[in-house]
């Protein structure tokens, strides 16, 4: 609950009530959306990507909360760190509803494939290892060419083992909509590899007893040959078809239009999805609804319509001409809105570079207060006893006089959802604990820096929704256009084909260098 | 005055006799040429066509042999004593006009007002 330290960071004055209604309200309109989406018809289907979904559920609610913390703060008592409000509690059980719930389908795929592996590599030792118990005495003794394939053989399961290790042991990091095709049909071409075996095996091996070992031996290799072939098969298909690029992505953000440009090689949509959005987090600045409109001020200056009476009895037709009258109308009328805007422009950058120098100049004063203690001052300076303070302490020590700076600067450029005090106060003792000057403590928060950013671990995951018109499973063409879609926002994926490149070769003499000197005689005669 | 190559060149040319005078051992004209399909006609500052390589008439010694006979700067040198002087280098031209064994050059130059001079006289009044 709240206490009157300076310290709790969201002392509301009324508000308990209103955040958790938000709360629900956004919970319901979460879950009829999804609703809506799988009704219409379009193949939206999901795609699960680790995570947390915190911030964007919450920044449209950054302009009601209370930021006066940077007034409040005034003493350090360092007593109250740990007070919570009624506020954090029910956004805390929020993020538990909302996250995803741990599916057991994400370890489906992993643990098939798993145990198909282990099968696998197993039964190559099975078969040498089965005539030996069952009918030793029956065996033909097998020399020097059998101790030769049991070495290759050795080395070959460690090489089997170790690239496995290396390639698939990894832990999913999205789950797709559809089947991954070319795993499934790997698992697929182990599987029936391994059963054709073990069927040839038991007809010709078991049944009749047989007894050339050595035959065994060299069965079992051959085996363990093909699961080589087919691993390199599955690195071919899985890790290098998709590098070399061949379609160009364009990836738009909706709501502010933000843009890059991905090479990439030939993948399913699917993938072509998890690929972009990998990239996502790490290329896109972070989606802030604060900034998407313009000011009220400019667009409540509505021109205000007119109304069209028509004078003839008739009323077939004429709510075409109506509005066209209405936007010719409108179009003709002096709207100065445009140079409202300009001027607005030009006086919230101004505002902003004001408050930006004033917290600069905070932050390198407050720097300036303390330095950091090496192990021989200590000693020596028995008369001057100085307070001796771990980074958390003299990060709170140093807080105080530039916080008022900081959160005004944050108000004005609207991050005040991105960053609570407690996450300042975290950058800032990681700062001073790294040697970090003002300027790279100030990094974080003069531009807005990468989603990921703002991410925090160990969450359950992301839900993205991909919107397409073909299956997903289909590869990557020309012309195709297919969306990612979050609550809030979408990214629209455009994809083109890199051009063909018809390379030419000219030589050029080294010694084809020469030049003259431009001529403009005139000769009297 | 630009040339459309392979069609012949029409112009309005005006004659004029040059009569050298003698000073020394050389024979002078009393002007100075410029141009020449050697030379870069970008430089020229009396063509209208920047990519005219004729020979024009740079500068006229006032009171010369060129001046008396009516030879104005900006000329453009169509013809010397027959000789075409719209294709030849800077040299050939120099050439052409000093021979020694000439005593006068018959010219056929070209300028801008002849051909209005033309237009206006052949446009302003009805033919009866």
């Amino acid at each position: 609950m709240d206490n009157e330290s300076q310290y709790s960071g969201y002392s509301y004055k009324s508000s308990h009530s209103r955040s958790s209604r938000k709360h629900r309200d956004r919970r319901d309109r979460h879950r009829s959306k999804s609703r809506d989406s799988s009704s219409r018809g379009d193949k939206s289907v999901t795609i699960q990507t680790p995570g947390e979904p915190l911030l964007d559920a919450e920044s449209t609610r950054g302009d009601d909360r209370d930021d006066n913390w940077g007034e409040t703060t005034t003493v350090v008592t360092g007593t109250s760190e740990h007070s919570i409000s009624n506020e954090d509690l029910t956004r805390v059980t929020k993020d538990l509803e909302e996250s995803t719930p741990l599916e057991c389908k994400r370890f489906i795929g992993p643990a098939l494939g798993g145990c198909l592996s282990f099968f696998a590599l197993v039964t190559p030792l099975a078969f040498l290892i089965l005539p030996q118990v069952l009918w030793r005495d029956a065996l033909e003794p097998c020399g020097t060419p059998c101790e030769g394939l049991y070495v290759s053989l050795a080395f070959k399961l460690l090489v089997l083992l170790i690239s496995s290790w290396a390639l698939f042991l990894r832990s999913p990091r999205a789950t797709l909509p559809r089947f991954f095709v070319f795993r499934c049909l790997l698992m697929v071409l182990v599987f029936l590899f391994v059963a054709s075996y073990w069927l040839f095996y038991g007809v010709r091996v078991l049944e009749p007893r047989e007894r050339d070992y050595r035959g065994i031996v060299e069965y079992a290799a051959s085996l363990v040959d093909a699961l080589l072939f087919i691993q390199y098969l599955a690195l071919v298909l899985l890790e290098v078809r998709h590098m070399q690029p061949a379609f160009c992505l364009k990836v738009v953000r909706s709501t502010d239009g933000a843009s890059k440009f991905y090479n990439v090689g030939h993948l399913s949509i699917q993938r072509a999805a998890v690929w972009v959005l990998d990239r996502y987090y790490s290329d896109f600045t972070v989606y802030n609804p604060a900034l998407l409109n313009l000011p009220k001020s400019i667009l409540s200056k509505k021109m205000t319509g007119f109304k069209v009476y028509s004078l003839d009895e008739s009323t077939t037709n004429n709510s075409t001409g109506q509005s066209r009258a209405m936007i010719a109308a409108a179009a003709r009328r002096r709207d100065n809105s445009h140079n409202e805007y300009y001027y607005e422009e030009a006086e919230m950058d101004r505002r902003i570079r004001k408050r930006k120098a004033r917290l600069v100049v905070a932050v390198e004063e407050a720097f300036t207060h303390i330095k950091r203690l090496h192990e021989d001052e200590a000693a020596s300076s028995p008369k001057h006893p100085r307070e001796v303070m771990d980074p958390r302490e003299a990060a709170q020590a140093i807080f105080a006089p530039m916080a008022r700076a900081m959160q005004k600067y944050l108000r004005t450029t609207r991050q005040q959802a991105f960053h609570s005090m407690e996450s300042i106060l975290t950058h800032l003792q990681f700062c001073i604990t790294h040697n970090m000057t003002p300027k790279a403590f100030l990094e974080r928060y003069l531009g807005p820096g990468p989603t990921m950013q703002y991410q925090q671990q160990g969450g359950r995951g992301r839900q993205w929704t991909l919107v397409s018109e073909e299956p997903v499973t289909s590869a990557l063409r020309q012309g195709l256009v297919f969306s990612l879609r979050r609550l809030d926002f979408s990214l629209v994926v455009t994809v083109t084909s890199l051009p063909f490149l018809r390379l030419g070769e000219e030589f050029i003499d080294p010694k084809s260098h020469k030049f003259v000197m431009r001529l403009q005689s005139e000769t009297s005669v | 005055m630009s040339f459309v190559p392979g069609q012949p060149v029409t112009a309005v040319v005006q004659r004029i006799e040059i009569q050298k005078l003698r000073q020394g051992n050389n024979l002078i004209l009393g002007f100075s040429i410029g141009g020449g399909i050697d030379q870069d006609p970008g430089q020229n500052p009396f063509s209208e066509d920047k990519t005219d390589k004729g020979i024009y008439v740079t500068r006229i010694t006032s009171g010369g042999p060129a001046d008396v006979a009516g030879l104005m700067m900006g000329d453009k040198i169509m013809q010397v004593n027959g000789w075409d002087m719209t294709m030849v280098t800077h040299d050939k031209a120099r050439k052409r006009l000093t021979k020694k064994n000439e005593d006068v050059v018959r010219l056929l130059v070209t300028r801008k007002s002849l051909e209005e001079a033309v237009k206006h006289s052949m446009g302003g009044y009805p033919r009866p």
